[in-house]
């Protein structure tokens, strides 16, 4: 009896070895791949937003870790930082709009050094299919007509949808999320303008200590 | 007690599909059933884990000791789903971003550890890898149907987003009803939820009229052989 446990609790046990080898081996294999094609996606899609001639760095070598919970939604949130001759030309925030319709929507902001959008593209959210997933540039051309604007295009008491008297268009049959994007772009605004030169200074500094 | 490959066939397609007739794997599938393309992509990776994870415990079915045989189970169905997920994310990354959250899902799909337990730990190799096939097409092609019916009826297009799957030439695939705003209720659950028991109904309505029409039969052969007699 006891010889049988002993058997199975063998069997199980080769069989708990095999699978995590099984996993630990295709996590090996795999690793630097998958970061690479992470890191691919992520500069294709900072490109996207970023055009190239507008920056001779590498904007994934330094991205600051900020905290401003109040602008960017989340705890800690990444900014890369594009250069040209060195000089800023670009700032691109990762920022968490936390009032979607369904749950927190992750954006993609672009601002130039002066401050005017130069794109802004929707990474992740979980918005009604075929209603507030227009915010979606593959659905609908809506998020690309944010290129251009700043804070004195349209000024700032116009940074809304049209439904609460501002400048930008809702969709039919939804409100709530084209109106969590449009503040959303407008905190990360107001908080470029407020710290973009602190950051490129904790920019300069990061790239200096670890070229 | 073996099972023919025909009736492997038909019981997974059909008789015994996994989808409609067992109502296992539930949870992705009303989850993901949004859009044919969405409901094509899980299908399809739902079909190779079921595959492999058949093929492997047929396998190994003489050497695991029957009161250990559902960790085991469970053991080598996960590694697949996690071998897989992290190969897709490696090779086929744009894929990957498509079904990648699906395919954890997969764990989930009570299906899999069902057949492993009901059919491939008591049959052959051969007859196992044919029969996670087939149920596996049997849930892709329910998913695939609910899928496009909710598209069609919410959204009013069909195929929308081919090209994340088959690339750029798939763009052109979609099919787009002109001048219809869709009706939100068929994208959000509940339409998950009434789609899939009307396809259910269609089903059993399916089989009542055939099983009608085979006792019609049998009963006039009847009647001429007692005319016979």
């Amino acid at each position: 009896m006891s010889r049988n446990i002993l058997v199975s609790a063998l069997i199980l046990g080769l069989f708990g070895f095999i699978g995590a080898t099984l996993v630990a081996v295709t996590e090996f294999g795999t690793h630097d791949r998958i970061l690479e094609n992470e890191r691919q996606a992520l500069l294709q899609q900072l490109y996207e937003i970023v055009p190239r001639e507008r920056v001779d760095n590498d904007m994934l070598a330094h991205p600051l870790t900020v905290s401003a919970q109040e602008a960017l939604g989340q705890e800690s949130s990444l900014v890369y930082v594009g250069e040209k001759d060195g000089q800023l030309s670009a700032m691109v925030f990762q920022s968490t709009v936390p009032d979607g319709y369904s749950g927190p929507i992750r954006l993609l902001v672009g601002v130039d050094r002066n401050g005017v959008l130069l794109g802004t593209r929707v990474i992740a959210h979980k918005e009604t299919p075929g209603l507030g997933d227009k915010i979606e540039k593959e659905k609908s051309d809506w998020i690309l007509g944010f290129k251009g604007k700043s804070l004195t295009d349209p000024k700032l008491d116009r940074w809304k949808v049209k439904k609460d008297g501002g400048d930008f268009d809702q969709f039919t049959g939804a409100t709530v999320t084209p109106r969590a994007v449009v503040n959303g772009i407008r905190r990360v605004l107001l908080y470029f303008d407020k710290q973009k030169d602190a950051l490129y200074k904790e920019y300069l500094e990061k790239a200096k200590t670890n070229p | 007690m073996s099972t023919s490959y025909r009736e492997i066939v038909n019981n997974g397609l059909w008789t015994n599909n996994q989808a409609l007739v067992a109502l296992l794997g539930l949870c992705p599938l009303l989850a993901t059933s949004n859009t044919a393309v969405n409901g094509l992509g899980l299908g399809l990776a739902t079909t190779l884990v079921l595959v492999l994870s058949n093929t492997t415990v047929s396998l190994i079915r003489n050497l695991v000791r029957p009161e250990v045989r559902l960790p085991v189970f469970v053991l080598v169905i996960a590694s697949f789903v996690t071998a897989v997920e992290l190969s897709m994310n490696a090779w086929f990354h744009d894929l990957y971003k498509i079904l990648g959250i699906f395919i954890p899902l997969i764990v989930t799909n009570c299906a899999i550890i069902g057949r492993a337990e009901a059919f491939a730990s008591k049959n052959t190799v051969p007859k196992a890898a044919l029969d996670g096939l087939m149920m596996g097409l049997g849930f892709a092609s329910v998913l695939f149907t609910l899928g496009a019916t909710r598209e069609l009826i919410g959204q009013g297009t069909l195929f929308s987003g081919a090209h994340l799957m088959f690339g750029e030439m798939a763009r052109s695939w979609t099919i787009e009803i002109a001048n219809y705003k869709g009706v939100l209720l068929a994208i959000l659950p509940p339409g998950a939820f009434i789609g899939l028991g009307s396809l259910i109904a269609v089903k059993n309505w399916i089989d009542k009229s055939r099983k009608e029409r085979a006792r019609k039969e049998t009963a006039v052969t009847d009647e001429g052989e007692m005319a016979a007699t």
